[in-house]
């Protein structure tokens, strides 16, 4: 990552980057210019270039709070919210030389695969105006595509930083459950979320992360793990690595180009000396039944919170607290957190919680194991990240079991904790960004991005820039 | 199970979540999560006995400390974002609870 000399012009310099492209892509929530123009002076001011990310330009998905900035989670329901602290990650970043400029677009409350669920608007893929960025973190993908920022921050329940990085053909990371803090990132289903970066780069992305990684007291699910030097690990040997493919679930379902894309993948990854076998994941098909089963309990109780009393939009001309609450949700959430709730309150009510909550957490168990079995003969597995490109805005706004959907690679390192990396591995023939995944074992990222890096640093893909750039 | 949510369950359990629904979103719902439920219902074929419940994806202990003061919030930050507030008192105000 280059180091600026002078902070202040390198940030304004992003920021008004990310004004120009504000009106086609809208990958922003908010700008906060002042805040970061301070801050640069501040750097400035101090002198020197010790921080790792001295000087570089971040963008924070708008559901990771900041001290002073305007968190909406993209919702109606925080449209005013000023976060009083900031984001474990937040702090990090900061201490280590970076700028926060703002926050990027997301679907409501992180639920969507495609920004359209977002209450403010949709994202715009730099590649192709009319279609999805992906989500949930859309405005974090779009804005390291179009070179806004050159890293941001996504947070990821079941793949809302890997598939959005691939729709836009960037770099997403997702570290392994507990690797980096939460404290700060507003909850959408707690067993599941963690906070990752999205960057150009492997390398971008790796350096990032070892920055906001590590055990947080402020967050009881940060592990005790040392945080190894990620970028240490990018030496491009890949050597006797052996990767898993699990075949039988790249069917035909998947669009062609991404298949042979993916294909075409695997046998880069041979020729750097890694070698390539099937694995199984029986129970994977179960995936997002019991993905869509555990994240809408959960966002149900966390999504409680929002009462109209503490925090976040109060209806107008209400009588009794009982009214206030119903219709202070009623108006604050969008139609996707509605019904995620009702499923969510639904699967956890008295009759229904042995046969659907409680069954879908027993299937995780079973998904994990899957892939415990499977890392005793391989060191990574390898899938595409999302069954297609791009899809156009809108196209599946109305049909939410379709969108879910979507999810079919992502959800499985989410439900077994593991971590998992996007990186780009093609276009399709309407020059729309593919993604291929690698998924490590607990706490080994190292070894994910070691072959990511490898995989980048062998193909042309880095170096292809969307037309909007 | 017969999964088929007619609009007396959506009505019973948007009151569980605390959420006013209009007819038009009632009928909706009813629709939408009879589709979602009948898709995720097939997590029930699965044999699942003596398969333990995961709740955490990667281990499950405790996280202790010391039950010892730290700094917080002021009051007055604590309020600030609420609807309504008496910054004075340090309270949220609400509407009556008992009339």
């Amino acid at each position: 990552m280059t180091t600026h000399p002078s902070v202040r012009p390198a940030i304004a310099a992003a920021l008004s980057r990310i004004e120009q492209a504000q009106p086609a892509l809208q990958a922003f929530q908010s700008v906060a210019s002042d805040l970061a123009l301070a801050r640069a002076e501040v750097l400035d001011a101090a002198g020197g270039t010790a921080g790792s990310l001295h000087g570089v330009a971040i963008g924070l998905k708008d559901n990771i709070v900041a001290r002073g900035f305007t968190s909406t989670a993209g919702s109606k329901i925080l449209e005013h919210y000023r976060s009083p602290y900031s984001a474990t990650v937040v702090d990090r970043l900061e201490a280590a030389g970076a700028v926060i400029v703002g926050t990027t677009r997301c679907d409501e409350f992180a639920m969507g695969s495609s920004t359209d669920n977002c209450a403010y608007g949709p994202v715009h893929n730099p590649w192709d105006l009319t279609r999805t960025p992906g989500g949930s973190s859309g405005g974090s993908a779009a804005a390291v595509a179009a070179g806004l920022v050159p890293v941001a921050l996504g947070s990821d329940t079941g793949g809302s930083i890997r598939q959005p990085a691939a729709l836009c053909g960037v770099v997403g990371v997702k570290p392994t459950y507990g690797r980096v803090s939460r404290y700060g990132l507003i909850a959408f289903a707690s067993s599941l979320d963690q906070i990752g970066p999205l960057a150009r780069s492997t390398r971008e992305a790796a350096q990032v992360l070892e920055v906001i990684s590590g055990h947080d007291p402020r967050d009881s699910t940060s592990a005790q793990q040392p945080v190894p030097a990620f970028t240490a690990s990018l030496n491009g040997d890949v050597r006797r690595l052996r990767i898993g493919v699990p075949r039988h679930l790249i069917t035909s379902d998947v669009d062609r180009d991404v298949r042979t894309a993916f294909d075409t993948a695997l046998d880069v990854a041979r020729s750097l000396g890694a070698t390539v076998e099937d694995v199984e994941l029986p129970h994977t098909d179960m995936g997002i039944a019991v993905y869509y089963l555990i994240a809408t309990a959960e966002a149900s109780a966390n999504l409680a919170r929002y009462d109209g009393v503490r925090y976040g939009a109060r209806a107008e001309g209400v009588s009794t607290l009982g009214d206030m609450y119903e219709r202070s949700r009623h108006d604050g959430f969008g139609a996707e957190v509605k019904r995620r709730i009702m499923l969510g309150t639904y699967v956890l009510s008295a009759g229904y919680y042995d046969a659907y909550y409680k069954k879908a957490q027993q299937v995780r168990t079973l998904i994990a194991r899957d892939y415990t079995r499977a890392f005793e003969s391989v060191d990574l597995i390898a899938l595409p990240t999302s069954p297609c490109a791009a899809f156009r805005l809108g196209e599946r706004a109305d049909d939410p079991l379709q969108m879910y959907l979507a999810d079919v690679f992502t959800v499985g390192a989410n439900l077994a904790g593991l971590p998992g990396v996007s990186v780009p591995c093609g276009l399709t023939a309407d020059r729309l960004p593919i993604g291929l995944q690698f998924i490590a074992r607990p706490w080994e990222e190292a070894t994910m991005l070691r072959m990511a890096d490898a995989y980048e640093a062998a193909t042309p893909w880095k170096t292809e820039t969307p037309p909007t750039r | 199970m017969a999964a088929t949510l007619g609009q007396d369950d959506v009505e019973r359990v948007a009151t569980l979540a605390r959420l006013a629904i209009t007819s038009a979103e009632r009928e909706q719902f009813a629709k939408q999560l009879t589709d979602i439920l009948r898709y995720v219902e097939q997590v029930q074929q699965v044999d699942t006995s003596d398969v333990l419940a995961t709740s955490h994806p990667l281990w499950a202990e405790s996280a202790w400390r010391e039950d010892t003061p730290q700094p917080s919030l002021p009051t007055s930050e604590a309020l600030a974002n609420a609807p309504d507030a008496n910054q004075d008192a340090g309270l949220f105000r609400v509407p009556k609870v008992i009339g």
